[in-house]
């Protein structure tokens, strides 16, 4: 198993209020992870930290096998896209390509080709010619992971991807997700507030309770552990 | 009015006044329709309100302290305009009430000085605007401005999509959002103080804004967008101006006109479009 990323010994703050301290755990190739924890735990703070749009306090985040922190596809929280943007399915999966692009104004052949593979993979390529305001809930997400799947080397990094989504579209997602993770080999760190189907799909499970006593370990670990209680209502 | 054709194009007034007027003005409508799709996609159509009200503040000092008008108010408007964008982003004052408060508190700053000094009339050009006064240095200014913008938009054009869809996204995939706002500001502030001179402090916006609202109307795509925004507000200048010799009336408002003539006939045409599909 080969290791792809490693938190040693993470702190950080927000807004000057420390949220992590001193987290650490490790994922291996083809893991799929699931972030649990109350809002104000700290969660979205570790996925900016793993993104590189924040730098943390104290401690490190190492990547493995020569990936860097843009090359992680990012499915960011449920953000009010269907406002009236105008944009085209396309226009916007291709735009997870930017990350690769370097100083390079304009994309390439190969890359038009990597985006229309990402919204066949997720069934949105008949979309591509649709204005992203005209399309559900559901098919709004698939569009974006299809934009994540464009960016992703190895690594999808999905903060709350089924929030806002009717039943039919949450099941639709989390199938996707776990067929990416074990069909297409897929590292996955989702975020999520749904523990059942957490301790179902995945196999690790990283809870952030309360700063001081994280929990990181597989789901049998975790509904054996005493702070499973307070999630799972025991 | 056959007289007033006449006239437009006797060499003197031709060459003199309204080529100079029609190539900077081209220049500025451009400028502002392409920097005001991102503007209004951002929520942010009322930063160059704000700003050519902050404009005028600055310009009513220059006037008074004698001083060029445009070495005062260019790194005046830019500095606003940076700060505004910064305040829009942080939460503590809520982006729409910062803009409130610098631009009311300019235009006061400006009026007070002015009335004071007692040039107001001077002064005025810039609240109304005179394209037809454009000398030959605005026009070079003009003209090199909307090079610059764009060669920027065609260049940048894939980021600063990606930053105006989705600024989280485009950060984490290595784009550096900080920098274009940053670009941003100093384009839209230096595209606000010359668009001021030509269609005045109180019009200003209605060139950011209305276009891109007008082609919201009817396109789907992003690129759709900007370059219907940008034909719509070409042809409303060249329409508007015409307009405005044959009929004596006032250029910047003439141009506003048509630009919400185009508004509204698009917004017809997409709800007819929409009705039927």
């Amino acid at each position: 198993m080969k290791k792809i990323l490693e938190c040693d010994k993470l702190s950080a703050s927000y807004d000057g209020t420390k949220v992590l301290s001193g987290l650490s755990f490790s994922l291996n190739e083809g893991d799929y992870l699931c972030i649990l924890g109350e809002n104000g735990s700290g969660k979205s703070t570790l996925v900016k930290c793993l993104l590189g749009i924040k730098s943390p306090d104290s401690g490190k985040i190492i990547l493995g096998d020569g990936l860097k922190s843009t090359d992680i596809g990012y499915l960011p929280q449920h953000t009010n896209l269907s406002a009236g943007f105008p944009a085209t399915v396309a226009e916007v999966v291709i735009s997870g390509c930017l990350g690769r692009r370097g100083l390079r104004p304009f994309y390439s052949a190969k890359e038009k080709e990597t985006a229309r593979h990402a919204m066949e993979r997720l069934g949105v390529a008949d979309l591509a010619d649709r204005s992203c305001r005209e399309l559900s809930g559901g098919q709004q997400q698939r569009m974006l992971l299809a934009r994540a799947m464009c960016a992703a080397k190895k690594l999808l990094l999905l903060d709350e991807p089924v929030s806002g989504l009717d039943p039919t579209a949450t099941a639709e997602m989390y199938q996707l997700i776990d067929d990416l993770n074990k069909k297409d080999g897929m590292t996955v760190i989702m975020v999520s507030h749904d523990v059942v189907k957490s301790l179902e799909c995945a196999n690790r499970i990283l809870c952030l309770c309360c700063s001081e006593h994280s929990f990181f370990g597989t789901p049998e670990e975790y509904v054996n552990s005493h702070i499973s209680s307070r999630f799972l209502g025991e | 009015m056959t007289e007033n054709i006449r006239l437009m194009f006797t060499p003197e007034f031709f060459g003199a006044i309204l080529l100079p007027a029609i190539i900077g003005g081209l220049a500025v409508t451009i400028c502002s329709s392409l920097l005001g799709v991102t503007l209004v996609l951002k929520r942010y159509s009322m930063i160059g309100d704000g700003l050519s009200h902050i404009g005028y503040g600055a310009l009513s000092v220059a006037a008074v302290m004698n001083l060029a008008p445009l070495k005062v108010a260019l790194p005046v408007v830019i500095i606003a305009a940076f700060i505004l964008l910064r305040l829009s982003e942080s939460s503590k004052l809520s982006g729409d009430s910062a803009i409130a408060l610098f631009s009311t508190t300019a235009l006061s700053v400006g009026i007070l000085v002015s009335s004071k000094a007692g040039i107001t009339n001077d002064v005025s050009h810039y609240m109304f605007g005179s394209i037809l006064a454009m000398n030959k240095s605005d026009v070079i200014l003009s003209v090199v401005l909307s090079v610059i913008v764009i060669t920027a938009f065609i260049i940048l054009y894939n980021r600063i999509f990606s930053v105006t869809f989705d600024e989280n996204f485009a950060r984490a995939t290595g784009v550096n959002a900080g920098i274009y706002n940053m670009i941003f500001a100093v384009l839209t502030a230096v595209t606000v103080v010359l668009g001021m001179m030509m269609m005045g402090a109180l019009l200003i916006s209605s060139l950011i804004v209305i276009p891109t609202l007008t082609a919201m109307r009817i396109c789907r795509s992003f690129r759709g967008v900007v370059l219907t925004a940008g034909a719509v507000s070409v042809a409303s200048f060249l329409i508007g101006m015409f307009m405005s010799l044959l009929l004596n009336t006032a250029p910047g408002a003439s141009i506003v006109i048509v630009n919400v003539f185009f508004f509204l006939c698009f917004s017809l045409f997409g709800a007819v479009c929409r009705k039927r599909s």
